[in-house]
C-alpha cells in the first residue's frame, strides 16, 4: 500500500547559506531500509522541483535510523537575501513528509 | 560528572530562559548563543553607527537579572554574546556588577574580528575563495562589511582555567561553548578527538536551546507536554566523553531520542565529517538509548583530527529588498490572490526597473511548500477562508525597489475585492547581506584571550 512518509518518519530542516538540509528520521527501527530504498536522492530532487535548483545529496546515519539531505541552491540565496516566506527553509522538512512511498501492510 | 545548560538558542530568544535554567535545578555552566549569521549583519550596521555597540545588548539585560543566582550558585556563563565587540559586550557587563556590588571576573575571547585585515591578508596569500562556489573574493571586495573567524573551544577554556566565571566570546563555532567548559574541567588535550567529538556532539544538541527539548518537534508534537512552561536542555557530560541530555524536572517539552535525534540531524551535511575548529565529529558513529524519562545517554562519539584551517564568515552589501502583502477573504480568495499577483507581476514590469528577483506566494495556499504541496484543488480553493498575496523583489538599486513599494496599496482599491491588510503602510526597505564562506590557515589568526 501506498502511504506518506509522514505515517513513517519524522524530521527537521533548516539552512546551511544557500543550501537547505533535511534530517528524516524512521520511527521505528524497522521503517529505515523502507527510507533507505525509496526515498533516494533522485526523489527528492524531483519532490523539490522548482525549489531546490541544484544537486540533492543524502547521507545515512544507520546509528539514528536517518537520513540526511543537503539540497543545494534551495533558498533562493539564502536566510539573508531571500524572498520568500520562509527563508531558511524550516518547513521543507515537512514538505519532504508529503511524498508518497510503498510499504507492505502497517500494523 | 558537570552540567552544562543552554539558555538561548538565538538572538531573539526568550529573555526567561537563562534565569529558569539557574534557578529550576542545579548546573554548572549556563550558555547562551546569540550568533547568527543574520545578526552578525546587524551587529555590523550598530557597530558602523556607534563604535561602542556591535555586540548582543540583550546580553547585560540577561546578566543583570540572572547575575545574584550566578554567584550565589557558583555557576559560570559562556556567551558569545560579544559579537563584534567583545570589549564593549565586557565593559557593559562590569558596569552591571559593580552596580550590584558583585566582583566578577569577566573574560573575552577575541581575534577573530579579521575585517580591517582583509587587504593584508590577500597580501600574505590568503585567497578567501567562496567555499561553495570557488570564486575569489575579488569578485565582491569591495562590498565587503565584515569578516569573522569562527574559533574553537580552546580558547574559552582557557579562560575558565585563569578564573573567569563570565566568558564573553566573539565568532565561535556555536558547541564550542559546550566543548570549552568539558575541556576545562576535564583536562581534554588537543589530540583527544573522541572526547573532543563527543562535546560538539552534546554541544550540537542543545545550542538551539529548546529545539533539542522538545520544541519545533515533528514526532507526535500534540503530545509535547507544556511548551509554554518548556524546559530549556541540559547536558551531563562525564570525563570519558559520555553525556546525557535532559531538562529540570517540573518543565514543560519532552526529551526524548526522537526529540534528541532531529536536533543532532538539524543544520549538518556530511554526517561523518561534521567540521569544527577543534576536531571533526562523527555523526554516524555514537549511540542513544533513552535511559530514563526526559534522559537521553549518548554514547561511542568519534572524533577526527581538526583541519588545518578556520572557517571564516564574510559578510557583503548585496543590494536591497522589499516584501509587501495584502489578504483576500473568501469566495474565491485563491483566484483573487492568483489575481492580485498578476497584475503586481505586470505593473512592476512596466517600471522598466531592474530587478535582480521578484517572487510571489500564496499563504494559505502552498507558500511554504510550494511545488511539493501542488496546487489546492478547485474545491478546496474556492472554500478557503482567505489567502495572503505575499509580493517581494531585491535588487541592487534602491531607487527600484523604493519604487516597487508604491505598487502594492493601489492594488486595494483598483484590484480584486474582498481585501485588506495594509495596516503597516508601505512596506519597508531594507539592505541586504549575502554571506561568503572562506577558510584561512589558522596560522594566520590567533584567538586573544583577555582577562
Amino acid at each position: 500500500m501506498k502511504v506518506q512518509l509522514l505515517e513513517i518518519a519524522h524530521s527537521r530542516s533548516g539552512d546551511k547559506g544557500n543550501a537547505s538540509n533535511i534530517g528524516l528520521i524512521a520511527k521505528k527501527p524497522e521503517y529505515y531500509p523502507i527510507l533507505l530504498e525509496q526515498v533516494t536522492a533522485d526523489r527528492v530532487k524531483q519532490h523539490f522541483a522548482g525549489v531546490c535548483l541544484g544537486k540533492v545529496e543524502r547521507f545515512e546515519l544507520p546509528n539514528l535510523h536517518a537520513l540526511n539531505f543537503l539540497l543545494q541552491d534551495a533558498l533562493d540565496g539564502g536566510g539573508t537575501l531571500s524572498l520568500r516566506a520562509d527563508p531558511q527553509g524550516k518547513t521543507l522538512g515537512t514538505a519532504l513528509l508529503r511524498m508518497e512511498i510503498e510499504v507492505g501492510k502497517m500494523e | 560528572m558537570i552540567r552544562i545548560a543552554n539558555g538561548q538558542g538565538f538572538w531573539g530568544d526568550s529573555p526567561d530562559a537563562p534565569l529558569e535554567q539557574v534557578r529550576r535545578g542545579p548546573i554548572d555552566y549556563l550558555t547562551l548563543d546569540y550568533l547568527a549569521e543574520v545578526t552578525m549583519s546587524i551587529l555590523q550596521k550598530q557597530r558602523s553607527r556607534d563604535p561602542e555597540a556591535g555586540y548582543a545588548r540583550d546580553f547585560v539585560e540577561v546578566v543583570d537579572r540572572v547575575l545574584p543566582d550566578l554567584v550565589s550558585k557558583n555557576v559560570r556563563l559562556v556567551a558569545n554574546a560579544g559579537g563584534l565587540n567583545p570589549e564593549a559586550c565586557r565593559r557593559a557587563v562590569l558596569e552591571v556588577a559593580k552596580r550590584q556590588g558583585l566582583n566578577v571576573p569577566v573574560a573575552t575571547v577575541s581575534g577573530d574580528d579579521i575585517t580591517g585585515r582583509i587587504e593584508e591578508l590577500l597580501a600574505r596569500g590568503v585567497e578567501f575563495r567562496n567555499m561553495d562556489t570557488g570564486e575569489p573574493l575579488a569578485t565582491i571586495r569591495d562590498r565587503v562589511r565584515s569578516a569573522s573567524v569562527y574559533f574553537g573551544a580552546f580558547p574559552i577554556a582557557q579562560a575558565l582555567d585563569g578564573g573567569a566565571r563570565i566568558v564573553i566570546t566573539g565568532r565561535c563555532a556555536d558547541a564550542a561553548l559546550v566543548l570549552g567548559p568539558m575541556i576545562h574541567e576535564f583536562g581534554w588535550k588537543a589530540a583527544d578527538w573522541d572526547r573532543l567529538a563527543a562535546g560538539i556532539v552534546a554541544g550540537h544538541a542543545i545550542e538551539c536551546g529548546a529545539q533539542g527539548s522538545g520544541g519545533n518537534c515533528q514526532d507526535d508534537w500534540a503530545t509535547i507536554p507544556a511548551l509554554e512552561d518548556i524546559g530549556y536542555p541540559i547536558v551531563e557530560a562525564s570525563p570519558d566523553g559520555s553525556f546525557v541530555v535532559t531538562k529540570h524536572a517540573g518543565t514543560g517539552g519532552r526529551v526524548t531520542v526522537a526529540s534528541v535525534t532531529e536536533q543532532l540531524v538539524y543544520e549538518i551535511g556530511d554526517p561523518r565529517a561534521y567540521l569544527t575548529p577543534d576536531c571533526g565529529a562523527d555523526f554516524t558513529s555514537f549511540r542513544l538509548e533513552q535511559e530514563d524519562p526526559e534522559r537521553v545517554r549518548c554514547t561511542g562519539v568519534r572524533g577526527n583530527p581538526a583541519t588545518p584551517t578556520y572557517k571564516v564568515s564574510i559578510s557583503y552589501a548585496a543590494g536591497y529588498r522589499a516584501i509587501g502583502s495584502v489578504a483576500y477573504a473568501w469566495p474565491d480568495a485563491y483566484k483573487k490572490a492568483q489575481a492580485g499577483a498578476r497584475i503586481l507581476k505586470e505593473r512592476v514590469a512596466r517600471l522598466g526597473l531592474e530587478f535582480d528577483a521578484i517572487h510571489s506566494e500564496l499563504l494559505g495556499a502552498n507558500a511554504c511548500h510550494g511545488i511539493a504541496a501542488a496546487e489546492p484543488s478547485p474545491e478546496l480553493a474556492a472554500q478557503l477562508p482567505e489567502v495572503v498575496l505575499r509580493f517581494g523583489v531585491r535588487s541592487k538599486s534602491r531607487a527600484a525597489v523604493e519604487r516597487f513599494t508604491k505598487e502594492i496599496a493601489p492594488l486595494v482599491l483598483s484590484g480584486p475585492p474582498s481585501v485588506t491588510g495594509l495596516g503597516a503602510g508601505r512596506p519597508k526597505v531594507e539592505e541586504v547581506m549575502a554571506y561568503w564562506p572562506a577558510l584561512i590557515p589558522k596560522s594566520e589568526v590567533s584567538p586573544v584571550v583577555s582577562l
